[in-house]
């Protein structure tokens, strides 16, 4: 915890992007406060979690390929090894759930597996470390975890449902999915209340999607920082057992949304 | 917590990084795969094949094993056939050559027999010429009493 800061403000730091947008007053510049990130509106982008987001995109990405490129048929090597058993993983998976021909969901589940992973990793560094890093280099805020940050979640959760929209399309025609959200589940006489559930329903998905890894994460980096606030000799007692049980939280939260995101495309390519 | 385009951003770096990992990362990693397992089904396959004709050749060896043990069998058999067939035919050869000799000697016994007896029956004619000689005290002229001496002579 930074000397000189109330736990209020402390917290409040912690939890506010690196904001470069349209202020109407400041013109094109960085907020210095949330208050101000909040006035810029809609033009405005979270340098911080963008920057770790594409990174470790990038990373997963260079990774992948690089394996990839090597890849030998005879006995693997270590890292071949485990970027196959991650690979084997997502294929059982997707497999399991999605018995269509489809190019995409696959190479889309592993990408949102392992980017999502990456990016609810990096809540298992200490809180302070890559904060104090920037103050020291005179960047104010930084967020280091990208799925903390609601715009993120909800970006891939909209390119889901966008998904989910083409492929119902494109399996069932514009009319069998009109008919799918209007006809059940109670037959054409009570069609608004059947297209008001339908459609409920619908976009239940990718805001269900997106609002669960925000909350699970966004939840785990608030209490490493109330963790943070306690004397520096006390905090290891509750630091590390959160640390090891947030293991598992961060690696399920990825699982549950690639998961939920083949199922909901194999329920675009289903008929009812 | 401000929605801005952040959420725009996440979109397309979405839609970049999915491009990407179909592109460059999934396939080649599928296709190493599959030929690994294609490897793998294909060295279990040749291990199953290697297995079965081991079994055949050892079957065959078996098979040839019995054969030449029974033409062996034979042979020996046919041997010792003709090995007693032979002692038979040399026993045969033997006892015909062993009667022929003993009725070769039986007629020569029998000749020397009959020699004999001519001669010993000449000699008692002499023998009995010269008694009669001596006790008729008188040569008895042979020519004259041929018939007399050679009766005497048949009937000793």
């Amino acid at each position: 915890m930074a000397s000189g800061m109330s736990s209020a403000d402390y917290i409040q730091h912690h939890l506010t992007n690196l904001t470069y947008g349209n202020h109407p007053v400041n013109g094109w510049s960085f907020a210095e406060s949330g208050q101000q990130a909040a006035e810029m509106g809609f033009m405005a982008i979270n340098v911080d979690s963008m920057a770790w987001s594409i990174g470790l995109g990038a990373f997963f990405i260079w990774l992948f390929s690089r394996v990839a490129k090597k890849a030998t048929t005879g006995v693997p090597s270590g890292t071949q090894n485990f970027i196959e058993m991650i690979i084997e993983f997502v294929d059982d998976n997707v497999k399991s759930v999605f018995h269509h021909k489809n190019a995409i969901i696959a190479p889309m589940a592993l990408t949102i597996f392992v980017w999502v992973f990456l990016m609810n990793l990096m809540d298992l560094i200490p809180v302070d470390w890559i904060p104090a890093l920037a103050a020291a280099s005179g960047i104010h805020f930084m967020k280091i975890v990208p799925s903390t940050d609601l715009n993120v979640t909800l970006g891939m959760s909209l390119a889901v449902f966008v998904l989910i929209i083409f492929y119902s399309i494109k399996q069932k025609g514009i009319m069998g999915f009109l008919a799918e959200l209007s006809l059940q589940p109670l037959g054409k006489w009570a069609l608004p209340f059947n297209l008001f559930l339908e459609l409920v329903g619908l976009i239940a998905k990718p805001i269900s999607l997106a609002l669960r890894l925000f909350g699970n994460m966004y939840a785990g980096e608030m209490i490493f920082i109330l963790i943070a606030l306690l004397p520096f000799w006390a905090q290891w007692l509750l630091s590390v057992p959160w640390a090891l049980f947030h293991i598992l939280i961060i690696t399920l939260q990825a699982f549950i949304f690639m998961v939920l995101t083949i199922v909901y495309l194999a329920m675009a390519h289903d008929h009812h | 917590m401000n929605m801005n385009m952040t959420i725009l951003g996440q979109i397309i770096s979405f839609i970049i990084f999915v491009y990407l990992c179909m592109k460059f990362v999934w396939p080649p990693l599928t296709a190493a795969l599959a030929e690994r397992q294609k490897k793998i089904a294909e060295g279990l396959d040749a291990a199953d094949k290697a297995a079965r004709e081991l079994e055949d050749a050892q079957q065959s060896v078996e098979a040839a094993l019995q054969e030449s043990k029974a033409q062996a069998a034979t042979l020996i058999e046919q041997a010792n056939k003709r090995a007693s067939q032979i002692v038979d035919e040399a026993k045969d050869t033997a006892q015909a050559e062993a009667d022929r000799i003993k009725a070769a000697a039986a007629a020569d016994v029998e000749q020397e027999v009959n020699r004999a007896k001519e001669a010993l029956r000449a000699q008692v004619a002499t023998l009995v010429v010269a008694g009669a000689e001596k006790i008729l005290g008188a040569s008895i002229d042979v020519n004259n009493h041929q018939e007399l001496v050679d009766k005497l002579a048949a009937e000793l």
